[in-house]
């Protein structure tokens, strides 16, 4: 048992120095596999060459906002601009982007990792408290989330495409790091950067306060108050679980400190960004000018080229005069769901971040494969609840077909000029119903769970009395 | 009734003859016109149509015009235009036979389709305003879709790459007008004698339309009096240039083919136009210099000019003038008449051959790249043959240089990435440092303004070829923003190559009369080309289903929302009692109809007791009836329907 315990570690090295390997060989093919161009891949906001446009205007002396060309963040731009420029002699002009964009993949692969750690200790204490599921492996849900993270093809294609997804993945997956951790400037830090590359991420803002203010993933408190009742009633002997479990009874309630901590830090670093960006274009249109470029551009889905998702069509067709309309539609679509689901999955946070996670990617004005990668790496950390998670094999088949139907659409499309857009548009449909199909499996099968646990534990104490 | 109006007629005349003498200011208004023939190396004819109509300035209010357009003079005071120009054009100008160092083609060379561009007098937040304004004005004045140009996304404010320094100067085009009578017709109305009289009369639609390049130019530009009180005057210079392919029989190749005025246009001019001040016909011939170089004195020798070996015209000349590539023959149309009328006609006997002066680099100009997603434009300057003989070239550190400048206008669903602007001279990649002296760039805005890019290339003057290339992302545009003909695909407007330190004139040995057309060819002129206009497809969306995208995206919405709030809604006492009644299974038909019953009622499962089961048996058979009832009503129906057919 202990030897299979350091053998696990170590072929996870293994795997995860392979996948690197893999992607330092597909950086060093010349002209790129022709990924960055995919429409798949790198959306409007996220595409290594519009930011390169940016960064030329503003060596320019013009605004980096002049233009439609570039909507990502000023920051990313001093950052990332000037490695576009950059070459090293005899390589690539992309080799420098791509390597940045590989230690991102690591950074966030290792912090999944460490989440995933977290949450494998939080569900094996969880267990011990209710006393039941000690027969049953735990699997290392960090590594293979990490795993996941790594070889998952959307990751690798967002990472050698040269988009900057990988960059904003990571600001995501740093944010939820420091929640788990409990490491709140670094939480906040995290926040502050994904809300301000890519906006979707500000409703990560509940799940983080929840984890700051009740803890990790756990079942229901209930069935806690339940298990105590019963063994109090029972008057077991167990002292070091008695007081665990009271412990997590007890600092269940009220963690305000904490979460004023956290906002407290938002703000601070939200100050911080604000005056960055403030500072890079001081001498251009300013704040506003970003906002409007970056928020903007957005929530007004002014770029109508095709992408995975069903906005650019829809949109495409839709009558002026209507627009305004479905623009609130679905946009307060991202935020309808956000209650009902806090109300049911409070007591499991990180998933609500997954949950949230999958939602603003499937709502998302211009989605590229990087968020589908993000989702499903976190989706891998909840591997133990969601072990019974139904039509998986259903999924997988059809997230494999879309993803190698879509560029032969798009070839048919565009290039061939033998299909109209209605095959890729058709493609793009069914990706959102796939995607729909999964969150909306994962969240029944996470509910079920719990209730496995309910019934199980209420047989568990019906048995034990 | 009649013979009274007869009489007041002359008293009129005279009325407003002593008006004009009383009020007039001291220069009077000025028309002349004239026309240009010119035998072009590729057995073609250019005639170019000049008129000028000069309005000397005078009080601003209560402008009388005797010659000058009223609709002309108005717009100029409306929309405080300085200096305009509208052309229209059909063909392409052939820069390598026709020229492109002379005046003549650097200034009726004009893109395809409509060309308009205008400097005001105005501060500079009204530019835009007076710009749409003038747009809409010209083209009710003139026929055309000039008011497309009103948008911002059409026209650009070109800074120095025009060759007008002017920060008032707006510049648009419309590469996909066609250009035909309807444009001519209003365009010749402003003219004293519009096309009944004099040399304007030789329009003849079908000929004039039958070239291989047509384009009717007018441009209008104010005289500052430098006196106060009075106002501006204006200089009104309208110009047709038309080329036109003689009817030759001759059977040899290498002949050029004869013509005369009634063979190219059908018609002969039988006057000059009363009211114009002067009206000439001129020839021009080309590379006639070689075979004599003495001063033409005697008579003789005059003679031999026009009647030689080579050539004949049919009529003497009034004048020869020289200058430095040819010949220029001045012809006096007064003195025709109805029964003589003038018809002037050149005959060739011997093959000749020469070859018109070019400027110093050819531009053209191309798409590259294949599919609908992105591409790149490129534009190649080939240095041609007489580059090298060309005055105007620079050295500048002890190197001999060419400038050029390239201003192009990109609409805005052609997204170019400007960080991909490559340089290539002599198929080697160039810096930008080492060749691009400035450059100007304004991006484009989506459906809001037009990209600009401008650029002064300093190219060595050994160059043989520079090819700029620079690569774009083709947009996606609303479903309304296509034209009617979506999948011809859109037009890129011409690029407009010029060599601000070439100018091209013509400069005759004798100074000379006041003749409009031969003073504004001796003006120095920037020497310019128009490249081809390209067209890109862009995609198009299916244009037949907004309500099919509609509808499926708004079932996707659903799914998702009704998916997720159900899993959501889902109780556990719900699933728990569920649970319970399945272990208390009694029969899967009765316990699915209750739960059925139970939905539609709203009410939770009951259990099913002792009594239910009577209950359910007559809520079955009352059931059971009203489907019988139905199907019966069904099958009525059917009978019904299909027996009345």
């Amino acid at each position: 048992m202990a030897e299979e315990q350091n053998k696990k570690p170590c072929r996870f090295w293994i795997w995860a120095s392979a996948s690197v390997v893999f992607r330092l060989i597909l950086i060093s093919f010349p002209g790129n596999l022709n990924l960055s161009s995919r429409p798949e891949v790198s959306t409007p906001l996220t595409s290594i060459r519009r930011l390169a446009e940016g960064y030329w205007l503003k060596q320019a002396s013009m605004s980096p906002y002049a233009g439609s060309m570039y909507h990502g963040s000023p920051l990313l731009l001093s950052v990332l601009g000037p490695l576009t420029v950059q070459r090293i002699k005899g390589q690539p002009s992309h080799l420098l982007c791509s390597l940045v964009f590989v230690i991102a993949d690591i950074l966030s692969a290792m912090l999944l990792r460490g989440i995933g750690q977290k949450l494998q200790m939080a569900y094996g204490l969880n267990a011990r408290l209710l006393g039941f599921f000690m027969d049953k492996v735990i699997l290392p849900c960090g590594d293979i989330a990490a795993l996941v993270y790594f070889w998952n093809p959307f990751t690798i294609v967002s990472c050698v495409g040269l988009s900057t997804s990988p960059i904003e993945n990571l600001a995501v997956i740093l944010a939820l790091f420091g929640a788990v951790t409990r490491r709140v400037p670094l939480a906040a830090f995290g926040f502050v950067m994904a809300t301000h590359l890519s906006l979707y991420p500000a409703t990560l803002a509940i799940p983080i306060i929840i984890i700051l203010r009740y803890g990790l993933d756990a079942p229901p408190i209930k069935l806690f108050l339940q298990t105590r009742s019963v063994e109090n009633e029972k008057s077991s002997t167990s002292t070091v679980s008695k007081q665990a479990k009271s412990k997590q009874t007890t600092h269940l309630p009220f963690l305000w400190k904490t979460v004023a901590h956290f906002l407290f830090w938002v703000l601070l670093w939200s100050l911080y960004v604000l005056v960055l960006c403030a500072l890079s274009l001081n001498k251009y249109g300013g704040l506003e000018e970003m906002f409007k470029r970056t928020y903007g551009f957005i929530l007004s889905i002014e770029d109508l080229s095709p992408n995975i998702g069903v906005f650019w069509y829809f949109f495409a067709e839709v009558f002026d005069f209507f627009r305004n309309f479905f623009l609130i539609v679905f946009h307060v679509n991202v935020l309808f769901m956000l209650l009902p689901l806090v109300i049911r999955l409070k007591h499991r946070p990180c998933f609500l971040a997954f949950v949230y996670l999958a939602i603003s990617s499937i709502l998302k004005s211009y989605p590229s494969v990087g968020d589908s990668a993000l989702y499903l790496s976190l989706w891998a950390l909840f591997v133990n609840e969601l072990v019974d998670m139904k039509f998986s094999f259903f999924l997988f088949c059809g997230y494999l077909g879309i993803s190698l139907l879509s560029p032969v659409m798009h070839n048919l499309w565009i290039w061939r000029g033998t299909g109209n857009a209605n095959f890729y548009f058709g493609n793009a449909i069914g990706y959102a119903c796939f995607q729909i199909v999964f969150v909306v499996e994962s969240v029944s099968a996470m509910l079920n769970h719990d209730r496995a646990l309910r019934r199980s534990s209420s047989n568990h104490g019906e048995v034990k009395s | 009734m009649a013979s009274l109006v007869r009489s007041w007629i002359p008293l009129l005349i005279l009325q407003s003859f002593l008006v004009a003498v009383a009020f007039g200011s001291k220069e009077a208004e000025q028309f002349s016109e004239a026309l240009l023939l010119k035998p072009l190396p590729d057995r073609k004819v250019l005639a170019h149509f000049h008129f000028e109509n000069r309005a000397p300035p005078s009080n601003s209010h209560g402008r009388h015009h005797h010659l000058f357009p009223k609709a002309i003079s108005q717009l100029v005071q409306k929309f405080r235009v300085k200096e305009m120009e509208l052309s229209f054009t059909q063909g392409r100008w052939n820069h390598e036979h026709w020229g492109g160092f002379d005046p003549l083609s650097s200034m009726n060379a004009k893109p395809v389709g409509v060309e308009l561009w205008a400097v005001f007098d105005v501060p500079q937040s009204q530019v835009d305003t007076s710009w749409k304004n003038l747009t809409h004005a010209l083209s009710g004045l003139f026929c055309a879709s000039i008011n497309f140009l009103e948008s911002s996304t059409s026209y650009a404010a070109p800074t120095w790459g025009f060759g007008t320094n002017s920060d008032k100067l707006r510049y648009g085009s419309l590469p996909r007008e066609a250009v035909c009578t309807e444009n001519l017709t209003p365009w010749l109305k402003l003219l004293p004698c519009r096309d009944k009289d004099g040399i304007s009369a030789l329009m003849n639609r079908p000929s004039v339309y039958r070239g291989f390049y047509h384009s009717q130019r007018l441009h209008l530009s104010t005289v500052e009096s430098g006196q106060e009180g009075l106002g501006s005057g204006i200089v009104l210079e309208q110009t047709l240039t038309v080329v036109l392919q003689p009817e030759t029989t001759s059977v040899e190749t290498n002949m050029q083919p004869s013509w005369s005025l009634s063979s190219l246009f059908g018609r002969k001019v039988v006057g000059s136009c009363v009211l114009a001040k002067s009206s000439n016909v001129y020839l021009q011939l080309e590379g006639r210099l070689g075979h004599e170089s003495k001063n033409v004195d005697t008579e003789i020798e005059a003679h031999k000019l026009w009647k030689n070996a080579d050539f004949d015209l049919s009529l003497k000349p009034d004048r020869v003038l020289r200058e430095s590539s040819g010949l220029l023959f001045i012809f006096d149309i007064d003195k025709s008449s109805d029964s003589e009328p003038f018809d002037l006609g050149l005959n060739w006997k011997l093959p000749s051959k020469w070859s018109c002066q070019q400027a110093p680099l050819q531009a053209s100009r191309f798409l590259m790249g294949s599919g609908n997603e992105r591409g790149a434009i490129a534009i190649l300057l080939k240095a041609t043959e007489s580059q090298e003989k060309l005055p105007g070239r620079e050295l500048t550190d002890g190197r001999c240089t060419i400038k050029a400048n390239i201003f192009q206008i990109f609409p805005w669903y052609i997204k170019v990435y400007y960080h991909t602007l490559q340089i290539f001279v002599d198929q080697q990649q160039k810096t930008d440092s080492e060749v691009l002296k400035k450059i100007n760039v304004s991006p484009s805005t989506d459906k809001v303004s037009s990209g600009m890019l401008e650029m002064m290339l300093e190219l060595p003057c050994e160059v043989k070829s520079a090819a700029i290339s620079i690569e774009y992302d083709k947009g996606f545009l609303h479903i309304d923003e296509y034209p009617p003909d979506a999948n011809q695909g859109f037009d890129i407007p011409s690029a407009l190559i010029s060599f601000p330190s070439h100018h091209a004139s013509l400069d005759f040995q004798e100074e000379l009369s006041k003749s409009p057309l031969l003073s504004s060819f001796k003006e120095k002129s920037l020497v310019r080309s128009y490249t081809e206009v390209l067209l890109v497809p862009l995609t198009t969306p299916d244009f037949s289903m907004p309500y099919n995208v509609i509808t499926i995206t708004c079932t996707i919405f659903a799914l998702y929302f009704g998916s997720l709030l159900n899993v959501l809604r889902r109780r556990i006492g719900e699933e728990e009692r569920f649970l319970k009644s399945q272990g208390k299974k009694t029969g899967g038909v009765k316990q699915l109809l209750l739960r059925l019953t139970a939905k539609i009622r709203g009410r939770p499962i009951e259990a099913p007791s002792s009594e239910s089961p009577a209950a359910e048996s007559s809520f079955l058979s009352t059931k059971l009836i009203f489907k019988i009832i139905l199907i019966a009503g069904a099958a009525a129906a059917w009978q019904y329907f299909s027996t009345d057919k």
